[in-house]
């Protein structure tokens, strides 16, 4: 009656091919996503790494880093010897052996130089981005998880803050063009003339001026603040619903405040996670270009942000360089040819190098905190 | 109306929709301990949560008709500050739940809740409050390690001490020993008896030998009303509503 042969199946199982098949299918797919990735990298850090980095102390080349971006000028002397000068040594050479020593010369705008404007620039505006969006995204992400009653109008509130962390980058940049730069109001002294309303403050001459921003930092960070906003929000949300209730009931049931039991029992204990959420927040910041393009970045600037002011609110108010505005500019805006690879490549892979380690500080950052706090 | 004790009139409670308490009339005497039992979702523990209004925390949660009254205070007039009440009537959680910081962090915070930074008076308060629920030996050298470092039985107790820290008159206690087993179970329980001559303690619980042993009048719910009150050596051997006897005979529940 049980008869060996029919109890235990010898052979394949059926249907073995086909689930070997889509095996390998799948374990290709998967290796073929790491194969771009990996070529992605290789490609930037053979092309990028020999610019920043050097065989003999201090191993980094300094210059690139902490120099100002120039032209380049590329050009013969009367030997053959072809010569890669940035605009300033190349008018010293100038002076030195006269305008008539010069051959085959060719210049390429922003190539040569270091990159310190594009960085100083991209730091500034992630460093105000980040500092409004956690503000106002903490602060939103409270009221939304602590204080504001579950009704069907927050689920549409929160509905409409995580439809926002889908709109594209470039339809923020519209937006904070259209409105950081044109319209927000300013209180000055001079209205300009494109100002849409202008209402008098009765001190002395002053008045409440809607003419916007124009291209300036600020007008940048606001827009960046805005993109994240939504990534923030949702992240610190999530953060505040991981500490347990428990903690709440307790601090309310001992006769603490809302806030003091968000202020002592909650936001201590969903710190790490906004952290967190924030740092990988700060890479897209400093990663993106679209916002910026019309509302901060400017491709040459001579001074850095912080020279040349009156104050504070002018740098705020003037324009920046910015990395991945720059590597746009290299990258489409220039002629490409040999000698303008170094600052390409060599700013790509500062960039990379940046996000990689902001990435990384926020990974031990987690650990590290969330060793400390467990429940 | 005797001192500290809560009296509850006609109180109709309802989640949404769905009404949890019916019709519940009582008074808890002061200086003692009032069991109240029943079988899930009987109301016993929403009843609990009345008492200190933390229920006002849940959003579909109301009181529909009713009063409760504290010391011959409506607990639920405009004029009474719910952080006040909440001080005077502490709250002990079915699952302990320590915050995650140090044994005397988790003391010191309803110390300083009150706004006190004597460093010596908290040191004092927290001393007599780990005194007061028995823990104090046990936890005396490690007064900077985790709370989370400790027992299940342990936390327990120092969420009872971190309630006595903030002084209240009445303490209310959400099933505390649910999660313990029979040895802590017992320590809270004489902890409970210890201390019931300075407080009033209102403790639900799903055990009836529990209840029998610790209490001083029993109050039997089910489907959100109140069956029978009254002295817990009588409702344990003479209970006057069928209901209360086939529940504690375990027929049901």
């Amino acid at each position: 009656m049980f008869d060996p042969e029919t109890l235990i199946r010898k052979g394949l199982p059926k249907g073995h091919f086909k689930d070997r098949i889509v095996r390998t299918l799948l374990s290709g797919v998967t290796y073929s996503i790491v194969l771009i990735a990996a070529l992605l990298f290789g490609k930037i850090v053979v092309d990028g790494a020999p610019v920043l980095f050097k065989a003999e102390a201090p191993f980094v080349d300094l210059e690139f880093l902490t120099a100002k971006n120039e032209t380049l000028h590329v050009f013969d002397d009367e030997k053959g010897n072809r010569y890669q000068l940035p605009a300033s040594q190349y008018s010293a050479y100038v002076v030195k052996n006269g305008a008539e020593a010069i051959f085959n010369e060719q210049t390429y705008s922003y190539s040569g130089g270091g990159i310190i404007g594009p960085i100083a620039g991209t730091a500034l505006l992630t460093i105000g981005s980040m500092m409004l969006a956690l503000f106002f995204g903490v602060s939103a992400a409270i009221y939304l998880s602590e204080y504001a009653k579950q009704s069907p109008f927050i689920h549409a509130v929160r509905l409409a803050i995580l439809n926002l962390a889908g709109i594209p980058s470039i339809v923020f940049g519209l937006f904070g063009f259209s409105v950081f730069v044109l319209i927000v109001p300013v209180i000055t002294q001079d209205p300009s003339d494109r100002s849409i309303l202008t209402i008098p403050l009765m001190i002395s001459d002053y008045v409440i001026s809607f003419q916007g921003w124009s291209s300036s930092l600020m007008a940048g960070c606001a827009t960046l603040a805005c993109m994240i906003l939504p990534v923030i929000i949702t992240a610190s949300e999530e953060s505040l619903r991981a500490v347990p209730q428990g903690f709440r009931d307790a601090s309310l049931a001992m006769g603490a405040t809302r806030w003091q039991t968000i202020r002592k029992c909650v936001l201590p204990f969903s710190l790490p996670g906004i952290l967190t959420s924030s740092l990988l927040a700060i890479t897209r910041v400093a990663g993106e270009t679209a916002p910026i393009m019309f509302t901060a970045a400017v491709a040459a600037k001579d001074d850095l942000p912080w020279e040349g002011v009156d104050g504070p609110l002018d740098v705020l108010s003037s324009q920046v360089q910015a990395l991945p505005y720059h590597i746009y500019t290299l990258a489409a805006r220039i002629p490409n040819s040999e000698y303008t690879q170094r600052a390409q490549y060599g700013s790509v892979f500062v960039f990379l190098v940046l996000v990689a380690i902001l990435s990384l500080g926020s990974v031990i950052l987690r650990s590290k905190l969330r060793s400390k706090l467990k429940w | 109306m005797q001192d500290h004790s809560v009296v509850i009139q006609e109180l109709d409670f309802r989640y949404g929709s769905s009404p949890a308490l019916k019709n519940i009339n009582l008074e808890i005497p002061a200086h003692g301990v009032t069991a109240f039992i029943g079988p899930s979702g009987c109301g016993k523990s929403t009843l609990l949560r009345c008492i200190n209004r933390m229920n006002d925390e849940i959003a579909i949660a109301k009181i529909t008709r009713g009063s409760i009254h504290i010391n011959g205070i409506d607990i639920h007039d405009r004029s009474v500050d719910v952080v006040k009440l909440r001080r005077d009537v502490g709250m002990v959680f079915q699952k302990s739940n320590p915050f995650p910081r140090s044994i005397y962090e988790n003391v010191a915070y309803g110390i300083r809740l009150r706004g006190e930074k004597n460093k010596a008076v908290i040191d004092q308060s927290v001393q007599e409050a780990l005194e007061a629920a028995a823990l104090w030996d046990e936890a005396k050298d490690r007064l900077d390690e985790s709370a989370l470092g400790l027992s299940g039985g342990q936390q327990q107790r120092l969420c009872i001490a971190r309630t006595l820290a903030v002084k209240p008159q009445i303490v209310l206690m959400d099933e505390p020993c649910s999660a313990l087993d029979p040895i802590a179970t017992a320590k809270v329980e004489d902890l409970i008896f210890q201390l019931k001559s300075d407080y009033t303690f209102v403790i639900v619980t799903h055990s009836m030998q529990q209840a029998a042993r610790v209490s001083d009048k029993t109050a039997f719910f089910y489907m959100g009303e109140l069956i029978e009150f009254g002295d817990t050596a009588r409702i344990f051997s003479n209970p006057t509503v069928k209901k209360t006897e086939e529940y504690i005979t375990g027929r049901f529940g």
